[in-house]
């Protein structure tokens, strides 16, 4: 690992400032990504700025929701009783993430700034636009098994990895951001983009900025079910995940949101889908329909062709599990 | 050899080169910063580090780069602690942080400031073995032994965690240490005995 400056921030401020000296630095929080790419010399920034004593660990209650500080830990959200009775979603989508070992350091604003783990990014003998912008897609006509059936380019095609993330697009959560221009809200389906020609952007960032918390708004849903389709049992990306939770009024859908991890370079948001099943049944017909309408954009690569099989199925999977008709 | 080279060990001769090539390597940004020689000298500065590990304290300083696993084994001579693939995908590695499991790879030596540090060395009480390393040895929970610390500290945990109820949910909550022999049924019977046993670290 190429050697860098380490300096600990001690308020918002001071990491937002110590970031605007230095714009080859990065901020620190588990580390549990950056370390790695850092070894492999995918990236080299020459100053870390440990943000890990800032005050943002909270797990909180308000009155339209939940306050999650972007240093709270996965474990630690996960288990939170509070966001187990009234968002059982994310303490699913947070157990299917990682090892036991890796939730116990990650953070929430760190498992948002995780970056893709195609294997073309991380060789750094291989082209990549993301890594190296210009240099082309080695995943294009390369092995690309796990790579994006939704809104991927000709620049990139690769898939937004987290679990949480899943979660929280589903969600509507809100991403609280601080920097140089002062703080500002977005939408969490904001905050990571699609590749586009601009592939080295993960997400809507600004130069500077800070994420400070996550905001998740009260709900209704009272059938949730995270599946994760993955090549073993336990500690591995998602092929495919589906995060649907459904308010249900009896066996009659009021409100679904759905979204797919493993298919995008953002967690990808099912809107038509949804609105098709607004108003009907919970049935394995209604569900399967709903799955075939958030199909109709996908396109396969090769390699991970059998995504457009299995994403229909799962999608359909997820809804009846989360709804108890298997 | 050169005769006055004995002393300077192979290691301590790669570290200086490797200081060496780092400064090769970040030139281009380091010509601008050379106009501050604070700042070079801030970049490979050695940070204090004040830790606890296994009961005992330690006053140290490391390089920014160096990485817990790195402290433990290379500065410290702990080896207990292995390293299996450095990039947190085996648990070979794996240490307690204020009594919590981690990758020792992962995390920088400098990000533990003022933490306690529990590695395999710390179990035992002298010459008694705690009674997951008993465990292990009596349900043959290893092979070739190499992942074994890093099972037997996540084991602890995973029972600390109240996580060790069945054997699907060991399973799942060990699932971030490999073991490449696939003593895997043997270390879950091993795990689930101390759980049932009511004994942890």
């Amino acid at each position: 690992m190429i050697n860098f400056e380490y300096i600990r921030a001690s308020s918002v401020k001071a990491a937002v400032d110590a970031l605007a000296k230095n714009p080859t630095g990065k901020f620190i929080a588990g580390g549990t990504n950056l370390i790695d790419l850092m070894k492999r010399g995918v990236t080299a920034p020459t100053r870390l700025i440990d943000i890990n004593d800032l005050p943002l660990k909270q797990v909180e209650e308000t009155t339209d929701g939940i306050n999650i500080g972007a240093l709270a830990i996965n474990s630690e959200v996960s288990e939170n009783e509070l966001i187990k009775n009234n968002f059982p979603l994310l303490s699913m989508a947070f157990a299917a993430g990682a090892s036991a070992q890796l939730r116990n350091m990650a953070t929430v604003g760190g498992n948002m700034m995780q970056r893709t783990r195609c294997s073309y990014f991380y060789d750094t003998t291989m082209p990549c636009n993301k890594r190296q912008p210009g240099s082309g897609c080695g995943a294009l006509q390369g092995h690309n098994r796990m790579h994006a059936i939704f809104g991927a380019s000709d620049k990139c095609i690769a898939v937004h990895p987290s679990d949480m993330c899943v979660a929280l697009a589903a969600l509507n959560a809100t991403v609280s951001i601080s920097g140089p221009k002062g703080n500002r809200k977005i939408p969490f389906t904001d905050f990571h983009r699609l590749p586009e020609d601009k592939p080295e952007l993960d997400n809507t960032l600004q130069k500077g900025e800070i994420i400070t918390g996550v905001l998740i708004p009260k709900n209704n849903f009272n059938k949730n079910h995270y599946l994760k389709i993955r090549d073993r049992a336990s500690y591995a990306f998602a092929l495919i995940s589906v995060a649907a939770a459904l308010e249900m009024d009896v066996d009659t859908i009021k409100k679904v949101n759905i979204a797919m991890g493993g298919v995008a370079h953002k967690p990808w948001r099912m809107t038509e889908a949804e609105k098709f099943l607004v108003g009907k049944k919970a049935t394995r017909e209604n569900f399967s329909k709903a799955a075939e309408l958030a199909m109709k954009s996908a396109k396969g690569y090769g390699h991970n062709n059998f995504k457009l099989k299995m994403a229909p199925i799962a999608i359909t999977e997820s809804l009846m599990i989360a709804t108890g008709i298997v | 050899m050169d005769k006055n080279c004995k002393n300077e060990s192979r290691r301590d001769f790669l570290k200086k080169s490797t200081a060496l090539a780092a400064l090769a390597a970040a030139s281009p940004a380091l010509v601008k910063a050379g106009e501050n020689d604070e700042r070079i000298a801030a970049l490979f500065e050695k940070i204090p580090l004040n830790l606890e590990i296994n009961g005992k304290a330690y006053s140290l300083t490391v390089e920014p780069r160096v990485t817990l696993l790195d402290l433990l084994r290379e500065q410290l001579h702990l080896t207990g602690t292995k390293k299996g693939c450095d990039y947190g995908q085996c648990g070979a590695c794996t240490v307690h942080v204020n009594g919590k499991r981690i990758n020792s790879c992962l995390s920088l030596a400098v990000m533990n400031e003022g933490k306690k540090i529990t590695t395999i060395e710390g179990l035992a009480d002298g010459d008694k073995l705690h009674p997951m390393q008993d465990a292990f040895i009596k349900h043959d929970g290893f092979q070739c032994g190499y992942c074994t610390p890093g099972q037997i500290m996540s084991a602890l945990a995973c029972i600390n965690e109240g996580h060790a109820n069945s054997r699907d949910e060991i399973r799942e909550f060990m699932s971030g240490n490999i073991c490449r022999c696939g003593a895997y049924p043997n270390i879950v019977d091993a795990v689930l005995e101390v759980k049932k046993g009511g004994q942890s670290s």
